[in-house]
C-alpha cells in the first residue's frame, strides 16, 4: 500500500533528532509536527519570522498577528523567538537550520528539484523554497512517486523550471525512501506491501536496488 | 510640526507626493502586518503605473489586491502570488509584469537597499530561472549569483506601536518584511495602532529607529485572517 499523508509525515518524523531546528514546508511537511517523538525536543522554524512554532490556537487564542508561513494562525512554543524576514533567511541561508522538509513536483538523479511552477498552468511563486533548498544541507523532499496516470516524478532530468540545483539528497515518496548520490537514486526502504518491482517501474531515473530492501517501520 | 515629530494628521497627508510610475515597497506577509489603510489611500488616490515590491499581493478584496481592479500596478516584484484570482488573470493576460523573487532574496534586496549596499551574492536561485542574466561567481567552490538591491520612492509599513519620533515596535509575526521596507524607502510612511510620547518606549526594545521613518499615522485595523486554523480547547 502506498503511504497515506499521515504515514509520510510519520516516517519523516523518525528522522528528527533531539535539539533539531526544523523548517517544515506547506502541505504534508506541516503534518510532521503532529508526530514529533515525545522524548525529544525539536524547535520549528517558520520563515515568516518565528522560531518555536506551537500548536494551532484555540478560538480564544487566535491572534491575527501570529501566523505561520502557510498563513495559518498558530501559537508560540515555550522559548520561542520572533524576528524579521531578513533575519529569518539569514538563519536559513546561513545553514543554521538542521532539517528542512518540503514538497516537490519532480526531483532528479542529480539532486535537482522542481517545485514552484508549471509553465502555463500553475504560477504561484517559489516563496521561501529556493532559499531553503540552497541554504540547507539536510533536506527531505516528500512527494508522490508518480502522477495519477503513472508518470514518474523521479527523473533522470527534471522537466519543469528548477527550484534548486544539486541540493537534494533524500526523497520520501508514498512508495519509497530514496537517497540521491553520485547521479543515481538508491532505494533505501519501501512502503509496507509495496514491491521493489513496482518502485522500479515508477522510477524513470536510474535506481540502484540492493538484494534486500527493508520495509518502512511504523 | 517641529523637530523629530513624524506624526501626520491624515492618510491623504501620509501619502502626499505619491505620483504615477513610482516604486512602492510594502511590508507584510500574506495579510499579516500589512499597512491596510495606506493601501486604501493609494486606491483612493488612483495612482497608476506602480512598481510594487512586496512578498505577496494580498487577496482579491483585501490588502494590495484592491489595487488590481483599477489596473494601478504595472509591475510587481514578489515571492508568492497565489490565492488571488484577479492577479492570476492579469499575469496570464500579460497586463501585469511579474518578477518572481525568492523570499529570502527579496528580504535581503530590501535590507541591502536600505543599508547602502548595491548588490550581493547568494546561492539562492543558482541554476534556476531566477539566475537568468545574472552574474555568477564562485566562492569556496560554490556558485553564487549577483542580486541587486531595491529601494523605493515610497515604503509603506505597518508597526504595532511608535513614539512620535517614529521609533517603531512590531508585534509577533506582523514584523516580517516591515523593518526592511522601512529602511528602503526615500519616503517611509508608517501606520501604527498606537502612538506614544518620546521616552515612553524602552530604547532597548525598539525594532526600527525613527531615523528611517518620515511620516507616521495612527489608524484602526481590520487585521483580516487568511487561514483561520484552530484546535479544540
Amino acid at each position: 500500500m502506498a503511504l497515506s499523508r499521515e504515514q509520510l509525515a510519520q516516517r519523516v518524523a523518525q528522522e528528527l533528532q533531539d535539539g533539531y531546528y526544523v523548517n517544515l514546508g506547506i502541505g504534508i511537511p506541516t503534518l510532521v509536527a503532529n508526530y514529533i517523538p515525545e522524548d525529544i525536543e525539536v524547535m520549528l522554524q517558520s520563515e515568516n519570522g518565528l522560531l518555536g512554532m506551537g500548536l494551532f490556537p484555540t478560538e480564544e487564542e487566535i491572534d491575527a498577528d501570529l501566523i505561520n508561513a502557510g498563513k495559518q494562525t498558530v501559537t508560540m512554543a515555550t522559548g520561542a523567538s520572533l524576528f524579521d524576514s531578513a533575519s529569518s533567511f539569514a538563519m536559513i541561508r546561513g545553514g543554521h537550520v538542521d532539517l528542512t522538509v518540503l514538497g516537490a513536483f519532480e526531483v532528479d538523479v542529480n539532486g535537482n528539484i522542481a517545485s514552484y511552477m508549471i509553465p502555463g498552468k500553475l504560477i504561484k511563486g517559489m516563496g521561501g523554497a529556493m532559499d531553503l533548498v540552497a541554504g540547507a544541507d539536510n533536506i527531505i523532499v516528500t512527494m508522490t512517486h508518480a502522477s495519477k496516470h503513472g508518470v514518474s516524478k523521479l527523473l533522470s532530468n527534471c522537466t519543469l523550471p528548477l527550484t534548486g540545483k544539486g541540493c537534494i539528497k533524500k526523497v520520501l515518496t508514498d512508495l519509497a525512501f530514496i537517497e540521491i548520490k553520485d547521479g543515481k537514486f538508491y532505494l533505501l526502504e519501501r512502503a509496507p506491501g509495496v514491491s521493489v518491482e513496482e518502485i522500479i517501474k515508477l522510477t524513470e531515473g536510474e535506481l540502484i536496488v540492493s538484494d534486500n530492501v527493508p520495509e518502512m517501520q511504523f | 510640526m517641529a523637530g523629530f515629530d513624524k506624526v501626520v494628521s491624515s492618510y491623504e497627508e501620509a501619502m502626499a507626493g505619491l505620483t504615477d510610475n513610482m516604486t512602492i515597497i510594502a511590508g507584510g506577509f500574506g495579510l499579516c502586518g500589512i499597512p491596510e489603510n495606506l493601501i486604501k489611500e493609494i486606491k483612493r488616490k488612483g495612482t497608476k503605473g506602480i512598481t510594487l515590491v512586496t512578498n505577496n499581493c494580498g487577496i482579491d478584496d483585501f490588502g494590495l489586491g484592491i489595487l488590481l481592479p483599477d489596473r494601478q500596478i504595472k509591475k510587481i516584484v514578489a515571492s508568492y502570488v497565489g490565492d488571488n484570482a484577479e492577479f492570476e488573470r492579469q499575469m496570464m493576460a500579460e497586463e501585469l509584469e511579474v518578477v518572481l523573487t525568492p523570499q529570502g532574496t527579496l528580504a535581503e534586496k530590501m535590507r541591502a537597499g536600505g543599508a547602502g549596499i548595491p548588490a550581493f551574492y547568494t546561492a539562492t536561485g543558482v541554476g534556476t530561472p531566477v539566475a537568468e542574466g545574472k552574474d555568477v561567481r564562485t566562492f569556496n567552490d560554490r556558485e553564487y549569483i549577483l542580486e541587486e538591491a531595491i529601494t523605493g520612492d515610497f515604503a509603506i509599513v505597518k508597526a504595532w506601536k511608535a513614539d512620535r519620533y517614529g521609533n517603531l515596535v512590531f508585534r509577533k509575526t506582523a514584523r516580517n518584511f516591515n523593518p526592511m521596507a522601512a529602511t528602503a524607502g526615500k519616503i517611509t510612511v508608517v501606520e501604527v495602532e498606537e502612538i506614544v510620547e518620546p521616552g515612553e518606549l524602552d530604547p532597548d526594545q525598539i525594532h526600527t529607529p525613527g531615523i528611517y521613518v518620515n511620516r507616521l499615522i495612527q489608524g484602526t485595523f481590520e487585521k483580516r485572517i487568511e487561514h483561520r486554523t484552530v484546535r479544540k480547547a
